[in-house]
């Protein structure tokens, strides 16, 4: 488990070289009762991509990034992961369920969720934590995850917290070690839920470098941010919602840098 | 002389009394005890399954599975559990008999242990629905949340989440229940069945060591309470490992 070791078979590491499309949505639409969240939202990244979503709140990219790992089932849409059209029938109130609870489970198993209020697991410790969903869920031998993690753990600077249970660390440490169990399932998509808005302003820094440095590394990446500033930084591509639509979208230099509807312009005002 | 053997023989008498050995009544004590606590685990241990199902029923569950959880929550609460008791020791074991006669079987004989546990463990099935829905409430749903994003599949959610973290929020609840179901025995002793205390009442009244007898039931009662407080608090302590204190958060 030297460092070098780590490096040379480090599973993490995307294929620089494949393009492939990692998600693709069309048509998004959600609805909760009378109130349309989503109104036909379609988005793609290919592998490497960092996209990021920006909007007010109740603009509806927090529904969306839900949408993508099924934790809200959208109401009709396209949703394409890994190349796998996930199949959707009727749920007889005009709303629709997957078909096959084991895709959905499957699918979701490569999608790294990182959530605004951490949601570790209270009853474990943080190794603990990191290594159960791949032990669990993925069948990965119990010694194998356990290298894995500590060395997910090194990597965002948790290695004394090791055996330490999550009410007892700090919300930078909790969302440290929630982007850490994210990492460790190895997946094709990180999802991140606004990983910062439940910080507290001084370890807001610690995460968004830990994020920062997986978007130099080439993972591919979702990010619904409050943080202007380091979705210019980080992303690839800026998607920007307004009301359940995608108002405007583009590469973050044109979209802060020239930004062409009235509102976005309005919202990058307030925000900076 | 005289009267400083008169209190040494009393306590002499209380203990051959007592003695394990015949013509001791305490044997029959220790077996009544056994039967009870025999029961009380059984009636316990089926409480428990009947409160996962019916807590998950009622939480989780379709109209249907909601519905019922709710008929049956509320009658068997409703219902002294004397009346449950007897209803359901008579009546049940009739009702068997009857189907398996009109399914062309022959007549059992449903052993009193057996039917102990089933009456009692009925009965607490319906207290133990409402603790652990309680306590899977108390569970951060952002912790669920997390499971279901990772892929977990509902039974292995249940396995290695759920019930591990409503476990610290249950326990109070379930303690309470275990020690209601160890004196719920005592219940039983109305359909004559031969636990702890129709076994003390037989002794009493056969010596008329009333006193003796009745005491002697209370204290293996007492000692019940205690060793099972101490194991008690041991798995409390256990399956709170991962949460501070409630005194620091004051």
């Amino acid at each position: 488990m030297t460092a070098t070791v780590a490096v040379a078979a480090d599973p993490f590491q995307p294929g620089a070289a494949e393009q492939a499309e990692a998600i693709h949505i069309e048509n998004l639409h959600k609805r909760f009762g009378a109130l349309e969240v989503l109104k036909g939202v379609s988005m793609s990244a290919k592998d490497g991509d960092v996209v990021a979503m920006i909007g007010g709140s109740g603009s509806g990219k927090s529904t969306f990034l839900r949408c993508i790992n099924f934790l809200e089932n959208p109401t009709s849409g396209v949703i394409r992961i890994n190349g796998e059209d996930v199949k959707m029938v009727s749920d007889g109130h005009g709303g629709q369920v997957p078909a096959n609870r084991r895709q959905i489970e499957r699918i979701r198993s490569r999608l790294g969720m990182v959530f605004q209020n951490f949601n570790l697991w209270q009853h474990m410790t943080l190794i603990q934590n990191v290594i159960e969903v791949p032990v669990h869920v993925l069948g990965m031998k119990r010694d194998e995850a356990m290298a894995i993690g500590e060395q997910l753990l090194e990597r965002v600077g948790l290695s004394a917290k090791r055996d330490v249970y999550p009410a007892y660390m700090s919300g930078g440490q909790q969302q440290r070690g929630a982007i850490a169990r994210a990492l460790a399932i190895q997946p094709r998509v990180m999802l991140f839920d606004e990983p910062t808005s439940a910080l507290d302003p001084e370890l807001v820094g610690e995460v968004l470098k830990v994020i920062a440095d997986l978007a130099k590394e080439g993972r591919t990446m979702l990010l619904v941010t409050h943080e202007m500033k380091f979705a210019r930084e980080v992303a690839s591509h800026v998607m920007y919602l307004h009301n359940g639509i995608v108002e405007e979208e583009g590469p973050p230099e044109e979209l802060f840098g020239s930004p062409k509807s009235e509102r976005l312009k309005q919202f990058i005002r307030t925000i900076s | 002389m005289a009267d400083a053997s008169i209190i040494p023989a009393g306590i002499t008498g209380m203990f051959d009394l007592l003695s394990p050995v015949a013509p001791g009544w305490g044997a029959n004590l220790l077996r009544g005890l056994v039967r009870s606590l025999q029961i009380a685990f059984g009636a316990f241990g089926m409480g428990l399954i009947i409160g996962t199902f019916g807590s998950y029923a009622k939480l989780y569950g379709g109209p249907i599975a909601r519905d019922l959880a709710a008929i049956y929550t509320t009658l068997v609460r409703a219902i002294p559990e004397l009346v449950m008791i007897i209803l359901l020791y008579y009546a049940g074991t009739d009702l068997i008999n009857r189907i398996l006669e009109g399914m062309g079987y022959q007549r059992v004989d449903i052993s009193g242990l057996v039917a102990g546990i089933v009456v009692l463990g009925f009965v607490q099935g319906a207290y133990a629905t409402e603790v652990l829905r309680g306590a899977i409430k108390a569970i951060p749903q952002g912790e669920i949340e997390a499971a279901r994003a990772y892929g977990m599949s509902p039974v292995l959610m249940m396995r290695r989440i759920t019930l591990p973290a409503m476990l610290p929020h249950a326990l109070p609840g379930l303690a309470n229940l275990w020690l209601i179901s160890t004196k719920d025995t005592a219940l039983l002793a109305v359909v004559g069945f031969s636990e702890l205390t129709l076994e003390t009442r037989q002794a009493a009244g056969t010596t008329k060591a009333y006193m003796t007898f009745y005491l002697a039931a209370g204290a293996l009662y007492l000692f019940i309470t205690l060793f099972s407080s101490v194991i008690l608090e041991w798995v409390e302590k256990r399956a709170r490992r991962g949460m501070p204190s409630v005194k620091e958060a004051r």
